[in-house]
């Protein structure tokens, strides 16, 4: 970050009030070009500035991932682009977190799972007993706030500690959960877990088609992408990076360095919490299997393999896992799936730490095109 | 003075309520106590032999291994196929100990020694390792339970005095965790390599600046911690049993004893896994559903009020 950027950074932060107020609301989707609040502050030229930066790229991605499931077979709009969809926002919570926050959580699966039990819980599943039976509308919103709370405990607990003990602490507050919700038969059902969960019926269109829930999982991913794309450039996401990259110098700044972390812990819960609803949707079923070590795990790796340095990083790494999970089969030895991931994970991790986005932007600058990165660098 | 009347409080606040359950479960049901207490303390031992080697190779290289538990299971097939060859359950064990070290040492040398420092990737490389690992091994071992007889002069049960009959081999492994404990104290405090493992805990630029070959010494580290957790896997293997997923229990085990006791502390890992053991035990025995909670609220307790852990020091 230049010199010029971290003084108008600085300014912005400064006038906010407190620092945990700073993160703004989030925005409409800004894609199409009618949305409001792209920018920090909103100028009269702000639809020219707008307009200025959309490529060419956005709108064939954007036309892409709409068109997509008019083209595609229900088992592709479904199995690969929901799925990836529902992934890529959990794996894009701990790319604002790790990437942004500079805090690798493993606990991100467990926040969506929570937010997930809690649909289960809250709403309808086959288990009268647990179930409280509450409409989708009033469930969804008390199971996101869960989460998120949950998640903001999480935060609470583990950003005492840094870096790699935060992976540790994470982990096992995940793995903890696991257990508990496999041990547990009055809340959580134990081992089978509740099933029978159904997305909602809205104005007519059925959201358990393929197609109908593609497009929810689609706004909600790119109501989350917008959310972080927004965030990392307002004081609230500036002041995070400021953390990331230098803790004691923004501590001694002024800004309460703690709040911010717990703050983003909070919004990352929000997304994976999302993400977890839209998970128990997709799979109408919820059990102990879906927190474990392994699904927490591949979050992680979805995220690395995308690249943790843009936001986009985890969709590209949700929709590559996504593909590898279900062609894997083919392409190598039956059932050894995890084999070809924790592979290609290896590979990615030894020899493009920056993931899939690492590799596209070494390529493009070996043509001689310039680079772009969202971010910069980050000291190790 | 203040400070002392804070930690007087303290104990009370957490020994207070441990001595009243104490006293009532030992009115109420003594040999259940006695026996769970035995059941917690070789629990204990077992995850204080994994937890040991995670955490020396924590302190000296700051490497989260998070490939440890498939250390542990990988020394625990090993041990399995040599004792099912042999007939020896000490050569299994040799076999467990000398197979995850070689392991261990390979991993130190051809991937670690080039991301020092990163202490991340390191941990994402530890990550990938046990998936592949994993899977490596499942496909090798497939799903069955695998279970070792320990040799006969520590099979059967011994008659204490108030639990009655408890297995022999338990207690083995008890004394055998305290003679490794002790063993691996010494070899710390007493023997110049193990001097040079403490002088790199604390300060591994001015260790390599006196001229010790620091590399070596990773190495050597590596492969001890590496070993233990081989070795376990066949003293844990025999005690329980061995099929898929406990390299997740154990790797849990040595997270959470570690992160209790503080990282880098042979001491501390002791402690922790003393802390740990017990109250699994002691939950699983008084209020099964919830015995993972008591885990998880040592952990946050710990946390709370000792970000390091107990016997932790600052990084």
């Amino acid at each position: 970050m230049s010199a010029a950027q971290w003084r108008r950074a600085m300014n912005s932060a400064a006038t906010a009030a407190a620092p945990t107020t700073a993160r703004p609301a989030p925005s409409a989707r800004p894609a199409s070009p009618s949305a409001p609040g792209v920018d920090v502050i909103a100028t009269p030229t702000w639809l020219s500035r707008l307009a200025a930066r959309i490529r060419l790229r956005h709108l064939v991605v954007l036309a892409a991932v709409v068109l997509y499931p008019f083209v595609a077979s229900p088992f592709f709009t479904y199995q690969i682009g929901a799925q990836s969809l529902a992934l890529g926002l959990i794996a894009l919570s701990l790319t604002f977190l790790g990437g942004y926050g500079g805090m690798v959580s493993l606990a991100q699966m467990t926040i969506a799972g929570l937010a997930g039990y809690l649909v289960a819980i809250f709403g309808t599943s086959s288990m009268v007993s647990i179930s409280l039976g509450w409409p989708w509308w009033l469930a969804v919103p008390f199971a996101l706030l869960g989460a998120t709370v949950f998640a903001a405990a999480v935060g609470w607990l583990s950003v005492r500690t840094e870096g790699i003990y935060t992976i540790m602490i994470t982990l096992a507050i995940g793995v903890a959960f696991f257990y508990l919700a496999q041990q547990n038969y009055t809340v959580f059902n134990g081992f089978q877990g509740l099933s029978k969960i159904a997305a909602p019926e809205l104005a007519g269109i059925d959201f358990r088609e393929p197609v109908g829930f593609y497009f929810v999982a689609l706004g909600c991913a790119l109501a989350g992408y917008f959310l972080v794309k927004h965030l990392v450039r307002a004081p609230f996401g500036v002041a995070l990076q400021g953390i990331r990259d230098n803790p004691r110098r923004m501590e001694s700044l002024g800004y309460h360095v703690t709040a911010h972390r717990v703050a983003a812990y909070a919004v990352a819960g929000l997304l994976a919490a999302v993400g977890g609803v839209l998970m128990v949707w997709y799979n109408g079923r919820i059990s102990p299997g879906t927190v474990n070590l392994a699904q927490m795990i591949s979050i992680l790796v979805i995220a690395v393999l995308g690249g943790m340095k843009h936001p986009i990083g985890a969709f590209v790494g949700a929709v590559v896992y996504v593909l590898l999970q279900n062609f894997a089969i083919d392409l190598f030895v039956r059932e050894r799936f995890n084999l070809v991931i924790g592979g290609v994970f290896l590979a990615i991790v030894l020899f493009s730490p920056d993931g899939l986005l690492g590799l596209w932007a070494k390529l493009r600058s070996s043509l001689g095109r310039p680079e772009i990165s969202h971010q910069k660098r980050r000291p190790q | 003075m203040r400070e002392q009347r804070k930690k007087i409080a303290l104990w009370l606040l957490f020994a207070g309520p441990i001595a009243v359950f104490s006293v009532w479960a030992v009115v109420d049901n003594a040999p259940l106590y006695f026996k769970t207490l035995l059941n917690g303390l070789t629990l204990a031992s077992l995850y204080f032999l994994v937890a040991s080697g995670f955490t020396l190779v924590f302190g000296l290289m700051r490497n989260v291994n998070l490939a440890h538990g498939s250390l542990y299971l990988l020394g625990a097939y090993v041990g399995w196929i040599v004792g099912e060859n042999t007939g020896s359950w000490l050569l299994a064990v040799a076999a467990g100990f000398l197979s995850a070290a070689v392991l261990g040492l390979l991993m130190q040398v051809f991937i670690f020694r080039f991301m020092e420092g990163q202490d991340l990737r390191q941990t994402l490389v530890t990550i990938g390792l046990s998936i592949v690992f994993a899977d490596l091994m499942l496909w090798a071992f497939g799903g069955e339970i695998y279970t070792f007889d320990p040799p006969a002069w520590i099979y059967g049960s011994t008659v204490l005095p108030v639990v009655e009959k408890f297995p022999t081999y338990r207690i083995a492994v008890l004394l055998a965790a305290i003679v490794i404990g002790i063993g691996l104290w010494s070899f710390l405090a007493r023997t110049r390599i193990g001097m040079m493992i403490r002088a790199g805990v604390d300060d591994r630029g001015m260790l390599a600046a006196s001229g010790v070959n620091v590399q070596l010494i990773f190495a050597v580290t590596f492969a001890i911690g590496a070993g233990l957790a081989g070795l376990a896997g066949v003293v844990g293997g025999t005690a329980l049993s061995i099929s898929p997923g406990e390299d997740t229990r154990y790797l849990l085990a040595s997270l959470v004893v570690v992160i209790v006791g503080g990282m880098g502390s042979v001491v501390g890992a002791s402690i922790g896994a003393l802390l740990i053991g017990l109250a699994e035990q002691f939950g699983l025995a008084y209020a099964p559903t919830y015995s993972v909670v008591f885990t998880f609220v040592i952990m946050v307790v710990a946390l709370a009020f000792r970000p390091r852990g107990i016997m932790g020091r600052a990084a």
